[in-house]
C-alpha cells in the first residue's frame, strides 16, 4: 500500500493545472534552461554563465548557490534540479585544479540525462567588456556554424545539436524582419578549438529590397576546447526525436493545386460494364416468356450447385 | 533614348553608393530557415585565422549572415500591425523533445467495460425536485447533504435486524466503506495506467470478497506448506481456483498461444479428432504373453479332465469355474449352485 499512497491527487484547481502543465504536451514550448555552479567556480565562469543566462532570459533560471556536484560521476542531483525547475537544458560551471574553467552543457529528456559535453573555457571576454548597444531581450538569433569539422566528429555533431537546442529558443511561424538583430556564430577550427562570437545585426540600405548586413560584436567572445563528452543513448535519442502523430502531415491523394491556386481533384472510376449498358429499347429485342423461364431455371441450378460446393468445403 | 540612358546611369551611380549584398562562396551554405540557421562547410583561411582572428571571424559571420538574410528576405511576407513579418518554413533540424510524445490516457476499468457494452454516460441535471421536502435539491454538495439529513430524520429498523443496532451509525459506516472502495479502485486504475505492480490486497472481509477470491485464497493457502500442499486433504467436490499459478507456490504456468490463422486452427483441430479416432490399444507384451500361456495351460488341463472322467460332471461348461464370493451376477436362488451358509 505504501506505493499507492505516493500517488498525489491535486487538492486545488491550481495544483491540478500545475500538474497538467508538467505532463507531456504535443506541442512543446521553448526549452527552459538552468545555470548553476559546481563546488568552486571562477570569475570567468560566473560571468560567462550570467551572459548565457541573459541570452536565454525569459526561459532561464540562474541558481546562485554552489553545489557539490561532480556531474560525470553522478547525474542524479542535476536531474533533480531539472525536474524541480521543469528545465530540459542545463549549464554548469566548475573550477578545479584538475579541470580549471570547466563548463558542462547538457540536456534532459523526460527528466533523465540525454547527453552532455564538457568544455574548457580558454579565453573569455564578457558582454560588459564590449562598449556597444545590446540586443532586445528574448529575441530569436540567427545561428551560424562555420567549419567543415562540425559534421565530421560525433562529439562536435552532438555539440552542434546542443547549441542549436540551447539558443534557437523555439520554432515560430512568423518573424518580424526588423526583429532579426542577433547572430551567434560557432566556429570549429582545425586546431580543435570552438570559437563562439555574438554579433548585433545592423541592416543598411543596399538600393535593393534585401538590406546590406553589417555586424557589430557585442560579446561574449569565448574560446572553448572539448573535454569529456557523454553521447546520447541511441534508443533514447530515437525516442526523444519522435514526432507526434498529430503533427505529421499525411499526403492527401488525388488532390492537387495548380499555379493559379485552384484545387483539382481526380476521381477514379471502375471499368464500365458494357454488357449492362442500356441501349435503345425496342419491342423486337425483348425476351419472350419462354426465354425468360429458361434463364430462371438456369440460375436456380447454378445456385443449387454453389450451395452444394459450400457444404462440401466447410468441415463443420 | 537620352532619358533611358540617364536613368540607367543614375541607377548605376546609386548602386555604387551602396555596398553589394552578394557573397561568393566555394561551397554553398546549408540553410534551415525555420531555425534561422546556416551551416558553412567551407574551410577556414588558416593564415587569416591565425593573424587577425577576430576580424576574420567577423567578416566570415557577416558574409554568412548576409547569405542567410538574403534567403529570408525571399520568403513570402505579410503585414501584421504595421510590421512586416515573414512566414518561416517548418524546421528541418530534428531536435529532441523535452518530454515523450503524449500517449492517450488509458481507460479505467469501468470505462473499458462501458465501452465494450456500449454504455453511454447520461447527463444528470444538477438540481432535482424532491417530493418529500418539496424543494429543489442539488445533485451533490453541502445542500444535498443537508437535505439528506433532513429527509432521514428517522430510519426504519429492518425486520430481521437486531433492534438495538444503531441504524444511523450503520449508514455512515456503509458510506465510508463505499468511499474507501472507490478510492482503492481509483488507485488501482492509476497503478494499471502506470504499469506499477501492486501487491494483492489478500482476502478481505468475507462479506466484501467474492466466492472467487475465497477460492483463490484457499488454493494458495493449501499450497503454502513446506511440501507445497502435497499432503493436504481435499474436501469432497473441492475445486481448485484457476489462473493463480503466478501466486501459487510450486505451480508452473502453462501458456499456449492461440493459433495464428484459421487454416492452422482447423488443421490442429482435425489432428486432434484423427488422433482420437485412430486410437489403437496399447500392446502390453508381458501381459499378453502371460495371458496366452495361461489360456494354453487351461486348455491342456481341460483336455485332461475330459479324457479322465467323462460323464461324472453334470455342470455346464459355463459353470466350470469356481464362483467367487460377492463377484459376478447373481441369478437368484432358483438357479441352483453352491449352498451358502
Amino acid at each position: 500500500m505504501s506505493v499507492l499512497q505516493r500517488v498525489a491527487k491535486p487538492k486545488t484547481r491550481r495544483g491540478k493545472r500545475v500538474l497538467l502543465k508538467k505532463e507531456p504536451q504535443v506541442i512543446e514550448g521553448p526549452k527552459r534552461a538552468i545555470f548553476f555552479k559546481g563546488r568552486k567556480s571562477s570569475d570567468k565562469l560566473r560571468s560567462l554563465l550570467k551572459d548565457f543566462y541573459d541570452f536565454k532570459k525569459p526561459d532561464g533560471v540562474n541558481l546562485s548557490r554552489k553545489n557539490d556536484i561532480t556531474i560525470f560521476e553522478n547525474v542524479k542531483p542535476v536531474e533533480d534540479f531539472c525536474r524541480k525547475h521543469d528545465a530540459a537544458l542545463f549549464m554548469m560551471g566548475s573550477h578545479s585544479k584538475k579541470r580549471p574553467d570547466n563548463l558542462v552543457v547538457g540536456r534532459m529528456f523526460n527528466d533523465t540525462l540525454l547527453d552532455m559535453v564538457e568544455l574548457y573555457v580558454e579565453s573569455y571576454q564578457g558582454l560588459k567588456e564590449f562598449a556597444t548597444s545590446k540586443i532586445t531581450l528574448g529575441i530569436k538569433p540567427c545561428l551560424l556554424f562555420n567549419g567543415a569539422l562540425w559534421e565530421q566528429s560525433p562529439d562536435l555533431q552532438q555539440l552542434k545539436s546542443m547549441f542549436i537546442d540551447f539558443f534557437h529558443r523555439e520554432y515560430v511561424e512568423n518573424v518580424r524582419l526588423q526583429g532579426i538583430e542577433h547572430t551567434i556564430s560557432f566556429n570549429a577550427t582545425p586546431d580543435g578549438k570552438i570559437l563562439v562570437r555574438s554579433y548585433k545585426v545592423l541592416l543598411k540600405k543596399s538600393g535593393m529590397r534585401t538590406p546590406r548586413v553589417e555586424l557589430e560584436e557585442i560579446g561574449p567572445r569565448v574560446d572553448f576546447s572539448l573535454r569529456r563528452t557523454k553521447l546520447a543513448d541511441e534508443d533514447l535519442m530515437k525516442e526523444a526525436c519522435k514526432k507526434p502523430k498529430e503533427l505529421k502531415v499525411t499526403k492527401k491523394k488525388n488532390i492537387s493545386t495548380d499555379k493559379l491556386g485552384t484545387t483539382h481533384g481526380r476521381i477514379h472510376l471502375g471499368k464500365q460494364d458494357v454488357m449492362k449498358l442500356q441501349t435503345r429499347k425496342m419491342k423486337g429485342l425483348k425476351k419472350t416468356s419462354a426465354e425468360r423461364k429458361a434463364e430462371k431455371t438456369k440460375l436456380k441450378k447454378v445456385f443449387a450447385v454453389n450451395n452444394e460446393i459450400n457444404q462440401v468445403v466447410s468441415p463443420f | 533614348m537620352d532619358v533611358v540612358n540617364k536613368i540607367l546611369e543614375n541607377s548605376a551611380l546609386e548602386a555604387e553608393k551602396f555596398k553589394s549584398i552578394s557573397v561568393e562562396k566555394n561551397l554553398e551554405l546549408e540553410y534551415d530557415l525555420g531555425t534561422l540557421l546556416a551551416i558553412d562547410n567551407n574551410d577556414f583561411d588558416l593564415k587569416l585565422l591565425s593573424q587577425r582572428k577576430n576580424d576574420y571571424l567577423l567578416d566570415l559571420a557577416r558574409d554568412n549572415t548576409q547569405l542567410l538574410l538574403n534567403q529570408i528576405w525571399e520568403l513570402p511576407t505579410e503585414r501584421v500591425e504595421e510590421a512586416i513579418v515573414v512566414k518561416l518554413p517548418p524546421q528541418k533540424t530534428v531536435l529532441p523533445r523535452m518530454k515523450p510524445v503524449p500517449r492517450p490516457r488509458p481507460l479505467t476499468k469501468w470505462q473499458q467495460f462501458a465501452k465494450e457494452k456500449g454504455i453511454q454516460k447520461k447527463k444528470k441535471s444538477k438540481l432535482s425536485w424532491d417530493e418529500q421536502l418539496k424543494k429543489w435539491v442539488p445533485l451533490y454538495g453541502f445542500k444535498k447533504a443537508k437535505a439528506e439529513i433532513e429527509k432521514d430524520w428517522v430510519l426504519e429498523v429492518p425486520g430481521n435486524a437486531d433492534p438495538m443496532e444503531d441504524q444511523f451509525a450503520k449508514k455512515i459506516q456503509a458510506k465510508s466503506e463505499r468511499v474507501s472502495k472507490n478510492e482503492l479502485q481509483r488507485l488501482r486504475n492509476i497503478a494499471k495506467a502506470k504499469k506499477v505492480k501492486v501487491p494483492r490486497v489478500g482476502v478481505m472481509n468475507p462479506d466484501v470478497s467474492s466466492a472467487k477470491d475465497l477460492q483463490t485464497a484457499v488454493t494458495v493457502a493449501k499450497a503454502s506448506t513446506a511440501s507445497l500442499g502435497k499432503f493436504q486433504d481435499k474436501l469432497p467436490k473441492e475445486k481448485e481456483a484457476r489462473g493463480v499459478a503466478a501466486i501459487t507456490p510450486g505451480a508452473s504456468r502453462k501458456r499456449k498461444m492461440p493459433p495464428v490463422s484459421g487454416t492452422q486452427e482447423k488443421s490442429e483441430n482435425l489432428a486432434i479428432v484423427e488422433s482420437i479416432l485412430n486410437k489403437k490399444p496399447k500392446l502390453n507384451i508381458e501381459k499378453a504373453v502371460a495371458r496366452h500361456i495361461r489360456s494354453e495351460e487351461q486348455e491342456q488341463s481341460q483336455e485332461k479332465q475330459t479324457s479322465g472322467r467323462k460323464s461324472s460332471n453334470n455342470r455346464g461348461k459355463a459353470n466350470a469355474k469356481k464362483p467367487k464370493g460377492g463377484k459376478g451376477q447373481r441369478k437368484g436362488k432358483s438357479g441352483g449352485g453352491r449352498k451358502r451358509r
